[in-house]
């Protein structure tokens, strides 16, 4: 589960992470009104308005509304002008940002509206890090990740100077240690207070990271400022969502303005299910066999419309369901049941077929392979129900018979 | 001859849900030697399971069975009364992991776990503890593993196997069974079969089933079936290249899976452009593995590969 930067920022502060200061607007006023305590507060006359959606790439992307405006901007008139011409200027800026489309390289060309501005304070920066918590899945242990070259993007590190990219590993019974945040301070080139202050940040990050059960954290850029503090200018956290039941306050950080909608109605129901650009409809059970289902449809000449598993104890109501959000996507031309019924029973899944037909109505082609237990009965049932369906032999003449007939 | 399990594995259940119980009852069915149930609150009790007999497992046997299984209130308890050398998981996830170390600190050579959903930070621990004790963790999330006509431990459904000669080798359970389905039909059958599991944190890769495939005098041949996330398929390519002396066909699902995205398992993701579906296809190939251009050729790949 992914949060927002101003989310991220508050669990961070929470902990003893050093952030900037800011402020949450979701309104044009309170964007404004965040502008005179900033400044006053932290005497520094500049402020940052920042676009909040669940993106990266926001610095460099721009609104559909409005092409020459990016998702951050930096706001300087306070220097000459004073708190009011940087009222003035926030004013304009949100004014525009909210409800706006934000288009970055991550958000497809659909964009993400605005909805949330983040106000933060300005820093003095002397010099900007990478930071980042992961998994390390070839050792299963989590690591600590960093680079020099702040503000780039880590793949473009790794790919262009692998060797400015250091790694510490957090032993599960230890924790990261001291002399190893240490170690990779000094790889960064931090010293005197920027050192004291760099290991404090990198243990807690460690720390937190694994307290909170993330996925994954990044700080991108980490910024030393010109006085020695070190500070997440930026910040990204997901979470891994088979511990968020330990986490009511991050499960409480949930956007789901933010999901697919068709997305969140399948996690509500048990399914898993993923939307994709094609036209042939996919509902499978597993979730190897429902990411070869997609291949071998592509394998035959077709696109698949979606990753679909109904797992391993669907019912006639989840399978209702898988079909409701399958033939509400205007793309589908065709839909591919692909059943291999191991401990789920074929009948089973063929009842619910039939159910779902009834209930959710067909308007295009429908092909149904059912192999595994209980797969004569499965079929007999499908036979007899009178509706248009096709069988198949094998996953391949499935869905070689679903391409041809949608096309 | 086989791998991980055979006829005289003895097995103890720890979780004994709707979903444990039901398996169990299967595994019984099927002819395993289920011997101990481990329950911190209905310890001192017997579990009772009565049916028919699943004719596809362990040969021999009469057209029903009954057998009442002791409940224990810890692993070391069941193991020391038993003599059970394998346990199998089926504890919810927020529990599954202590599950796993309890078997571990309980001397237990080899545990299964079913269980789906478990935290990875919980793993990442319960690898740690495992790594300082002699036990093999297969799974979790995984479908567990069968030896036909000996053993079955875990959630395959026993019937579409039939003891033969090449060894299955999974990250996913239905792909698996899709490929077990195809050796039943074509004649081959199965030495064993080894569901890995879908999580990025596991107990056994592919490398330490492959070995114990290599090692195994009846196992002919070898089908792995793998999937985007991680870099397992890769090691296992370069471990295959410079080992194994049986022929390997193989799989790899998630082709046309966008990047960034979980496609079902916790595991399956194509992350800062690694673990995609054919970076690791190339690094079979490169290990002259048989690659099936769909699951539907995988018995027939592995007979090209078996020549």
């Amino acid at each position: 589960m992914k949060i927002h930067e101003y989310q991220a920022k508050q669990l961070m502060a929470e902990r003893g992470i050093p952030v900037p200061r800011g402020v949450v607007a979701t309104t044009v006023d309170q964007a404004v009104a965040a502008v005179r305590p900033l400044i006053e507060e932290t005497g520094n006359k500049v402020v940052v308005v920042k676009s909040q959606i669940h993106a990266g790439g926001r610095g460099k992307g721009r609104f559909k509304e409005h092409p020459d405006l990016g998702g951050v901007n930096v706001v300087t008139d306070g220097i000459d002008g004073g708190i009011a011409a940087a009222e003035d200027k926030v004013r304009e800026l949100a004014t525009k940002m909210l409800g706006s489309t934000l288009v970055t390289i991550q958000t497809g060309e659909a964009g993400k509206t605005v909805n949330t501005l983040y106000i933060e304070q300005g820093i003095d920066i002397a010099d900007e890090l990478y930071l980042s918590v992961l998994l390390d899945r070839a050792t299963s242990r989590n690591i600590v990740m960093s680079s020099s070259e702040g503000g780039t993007e880590i793949e473009e590190v790794a790919a262009n100077t692998p060797e400015k990219i250091l790694k510490e590993e957090i032993d599960p019974a230890h924790g990261l240690l001291g002399f190893q945040a240490s170690r990779m301070a000094h790889g960064l080139g931090l010293e005197g207070d920027a050192h004291r202050n760099g290991v404090k940040f990198i243990q807690t990050l460690a720390r937190v990271a694994v307290e909170l059960d993330t996925d994954l954290v990044e700080i991108n850029p980490l910024v030393v400022t010109t006085d020695g503090k070190v500070m997440a200018l930026d910040g990204k956290m997901s979470f891994e969502a088979n511990a968020l039941y330990r986490h009511s306050d991050v499960a409480g950080m949930r956007d789901v303005s933010e999901e697919d909608p068709a997305e969140a109605t399948a996690n509500e129901h048990g399914l898993s299910f993923i939307k994709l650009d094609g036209t042939i409809g996919c509902m499978v059970n597993g979730a190897g066999l429902a990411m070869a289902t997609m291949d071998i449809i592509k394998h035959v000449g077709g696109e698949p419309a979606n990753f679909l598993d109904v797992g391993g104890g669907a019912t006639a109501e989840k399978i209702t369901e898988a079909f409701k959000i399958i033939t509400a996507d205007p793309n589908v031309k065709g839909i591919f049941v692909n059943i291999f019924g191991g401990i789920m029973k074929c009948d089973t899944i063929a009842e619910g077929v039939v159910e779902a037909v009834n209930e959710v109505g067909l308007e295009v082609p429908l092909v149904v392979r059912l192999e595994g237990t209980n797969v004569e009965l499965g079929k007999q049932i499908i036979d007899e129900s009178g509706l248009n369906v096709v069988s198949a032999q094998d996953m391949k003449d499935g869905a070689q018979k679903i391409v041809g007939l949608a096309s | 001859m086989s791998i991980l399990v055979n006829a005289g594995t003895k097995v103890l259940v720890q979780g004994l849900g709707r979903t444990g119980r039901f398996h169990t009852d299967m595994a019984i069915a099927y002819g395993t030697q289920m011997v101990a149930a481990v329950h911190p609150s209905k310890a001192g009790t017997v579990e009772h399971f009565a049916g028919e007999t699943d004719h596809s497992g362990v040969p021999g046997r009469g057209d029903t069975y009954e057998l009442d299984l002791p409940i224990f209130r810890s692993v070391t308890e069941a193991k020391d009364a038993t003599g059970a050398d394998a346990s199998v998981v089926y504890v919810p996830p927020p529990f599954a992991a202590d599950a796993i170390m309890e078997a571990a600190e309980a001397g237990m050579e080899l545990v299964i776990c079913i269980t789906e959903g478990i935290p990875v930070a919980d793993m990442v621990k319960a690898k740690r503890y495992l790594d300082d004790r002699g036990t093999r963790l297969v799974g979790p999330n995984c479908p567990g593993v069968i030896t036909p006509e000996e053993c079955k431990i875990g959630i395959m459904p026993g019937y579409i196997h039939t003891a033969g000669r090449v060894g299955v080798v999974s990250r996913s359970g239905t792909l698996t069974y899709e490929a077990v389905y195809q050796l039943t039909t074509i004649g081959l059958g199965q030495t064993t079969a080894v569901g890995i599991g879908g999580d990025p944190v596991n107990g056994t890769n592919f490398v330490d089933v492959l070995k114990l495939f290599n090692d195994d005098p009846v196992t002919e041949g070898v089908i792995m079936i793998g999937e985007i996330g991680g870099t397992a398929e890769e090691e296992a390519a370069a471990w295959i290249a410079e080992n194994m002396t049986k022929p390997v066909a193989g799989f790899i699902a998630g082709t046309t899976a966008p990047p960034g995205k979980r496609m079902g398992h916790a595991g399956a993701i194509i992350s800062g452009g690694m673990g995609t579906a054919d970076a690791k296809i190339d690094a079979l190939r490169e290990a002259d593995v048989t690659i099936a251009p769909t699951p539907s050729d995988l018995g027939a790949a592995m007979v090209e590969a078996m020549g």
